[in-house]
């Protein structure tokens, strides 16, 4: 498959407000974050969620507890696809039962990621309620799941892939439509 | 080459280090299941294994079957002494009416050397090997590598001593045909009578002690003596056996500082290990019965599973 880029959503400055809203919206929703926790999907939802912790803590002097879910076991279509299957670890220490988790994950598309994401959580314990937050929501949903907290919306075309790069993995920050070249 | 392209897992002599190392990798996640309160993840769900052991065994059986649940594979087991095999059913005719039942991969053991590579090449299946006769026993080879580069961090360059009946063990061929592979140097002891006679074709250096194989050493396998060797008259008594190649705690002053100790159990207590050996500081052996659990589910995972689409977000 050849992608061919398209436009730049967001930048560098762009995300970087995106994120502060998110962490204003996170502190509003939760009347505080006392009983919050950050889960950021791997691999890109890791380092946002690291942000919006730091976000938090410049705004409520707060750390919030951050962990990263790898949900490789989790997904539903793992025997379908050909790609090598890469597991990673799961490091979530803290006890997930009864707090308010935020999974956090750069792109919702299909919703299948995020589900199998929920699913892993409650393997960890019975969080007090699962609230969601996405850099971009590209729409195209195939199951009934919408997020909490949305950075941009971005309409696409199932044609079209939306490519988040992080400095802390991609060596920058950027969000990039991209059309698939057939 | 991954290991995951692979259709049978049926002895490390064959496998790549790559291979290996993808398998060690897989399994540390997997261990992380094991340890967790909820251990179950929906991988597997809707995949069928069957164990088909022809010789007893309950850890490593139970270790499979285990593994499978813990990724929701539906598991099964063909209890071979009340089968049809009792009433003379091939080899053959058996695999062929368990692969009509549909099961994805099979996981065997038996006393004849070479049975799974006759049935892997038989069969549509997916074929594990569980031990065949003094050939290999490659995921034992993988939990015991799995658990020493977890107590020393790497394989690479380290010095292990395995001790005991190198003839007739497929563990020892196993450990001997995975470690050689990460550049150890792999020494072997044991009575002259169950020491391969040409063992150093293996590339393994044999002692004729049990000091001077642990000597240095950073690992120290210990393997079962089988007690009808005695009767065999491949060693003279058990009495002379524990003298002679027992290991003691006093042995640990030879090996290097921080040395462990293994064994693929079940043990001799008093025989070829000594009680405070077994369960003093240095022994790693309850780990590796843990660790047996998440390699095999590595491996079933790497060899029924599939990959994340990154795109499908």
């Amino acid at each position: 498959m050849e992608l061919r880029d398209k436009n730049v959503i967001m930048d560098e400055a762009a995300m970087r407000r995106a994120l502060t809203r998110i962490a204003h919206e996170i502190i509003e929703a939760n009347k505080g974050v006392g009983n919050a926790a950050l889960v950021g999907i791997r691999r890109r939802g890791g380092p946002l969620a690291e942000r919006l912790a730091a976000e938090i803590e410049t705004i409520e002097r707060v750390r919030v507890p951050v962990g990263i879910l790898d949900i490789t076991l989790y997904r539903d279509d793992l025997t379908t696809l050909a790609h090598q299957p890469q597991v990673h670890r799961t490091e979530v220490n803290f006890e997930v039962a009864g707090r308010a988790i935020v999974l956090v994950d750069d792109v919702i598309y299909t919703g299948r990621t995020v589900r199998a994401g929920m699913d892993a959580l409650m393997d960890l314990g019975r969080p007090k309620c699962i609230q969601l937050a996405v850099l971009v929501d590209r729409g195209h949903r195939e199951l009934p799941i919408k997020p909490d907290f949305v950075g941009k919306n971005v309409p696409t075309s199932r044609d079209e892939v939306i490519s988040v790069c992080v400095r802390e993995i991609d060596g920058e920050d950027k969000v990039v439509i991209q059309q698939i070249v057939r | 080459m991954g290991f995951d392209q692979r259709k049978d897992l049926l002895g490390l002599r064959d496998l790549g280090r790559e291979e290996i190392e993808q398998i060690l990798d897989t399994a540390i996640p997997m261990k992380d299941i094991v340890q967790r309160e909820i251990k179950k993840v929906p991988t597997l769900r809707g995949k069928g294994l069957i164990t088909v052991f022809y010789e007893n065994s309950t850890r490593t059986r139970t270790s499979f079957e285990l593994a499978g649940k813990y990724l929701s594979a539906d598991t099964s087991n063909l209890a071979v002494s009340t089968s049809s095999v009792q009433k003379g059913e091939t080899l053959r005719d058996t695999i062929k009416t368990i692969e009509m039942m549909g099961p994805q991969v099979i996981i065997m053991r038996h006393s004849m050397s070479g049975a799974p590579h006759y049935v892997a090449r038989n069969t549509s299946m997916r074929v594990i090997n569980a031990g065949d006769g003094t050939n290999e026993h490659p995921t034992q080879g993988l939990l015991d590598m799995f658990t020493i580069r977890e107590h020393k961090g790497r394989l690479d360059g380290l010095k292990v001593a395995i001790l005991g009946d190198i003839l007739h063990s497929r563990v020892a061929r196993s450990n001997i045909y995975g470690l050689l592979k990460f550049g150890c140097e792999v020494r072997v002891a044991g009575p002259p009578t169950l020491i391969p006679p040409d063992v150093e074709r293996l590339g393994v250096k044999p002692c004729f002690t049990l000091e001077e194989a642990i000597r240095g050493a950073d690992v120290i396998n210990v393997l079962r003596i089988q007690k009808e060797r005695q009767q065999a008259g491949l060693f003279p008594s058990v009495d002379e056996y524990s003298n002679l190649y027992m290991l003691r705690p006093d042995h640990l002053r030879l090996a290097a500082p921080g040395a462990i100790v293994l064994h693929p159990g079940p043990m001799n207590r008093g025989v070829e290990i000594s009680s405070e050996m077994a369960d003093g500081p240095r022994s790693v052996i309850n780990e590796q019965v843990m660790n047996g659990v998440a390699v095999r589910m590595a491996v079933l995972f790497l060899m029924m599973g599939g990959g994340r689409d990154e795109a499908a977000s």
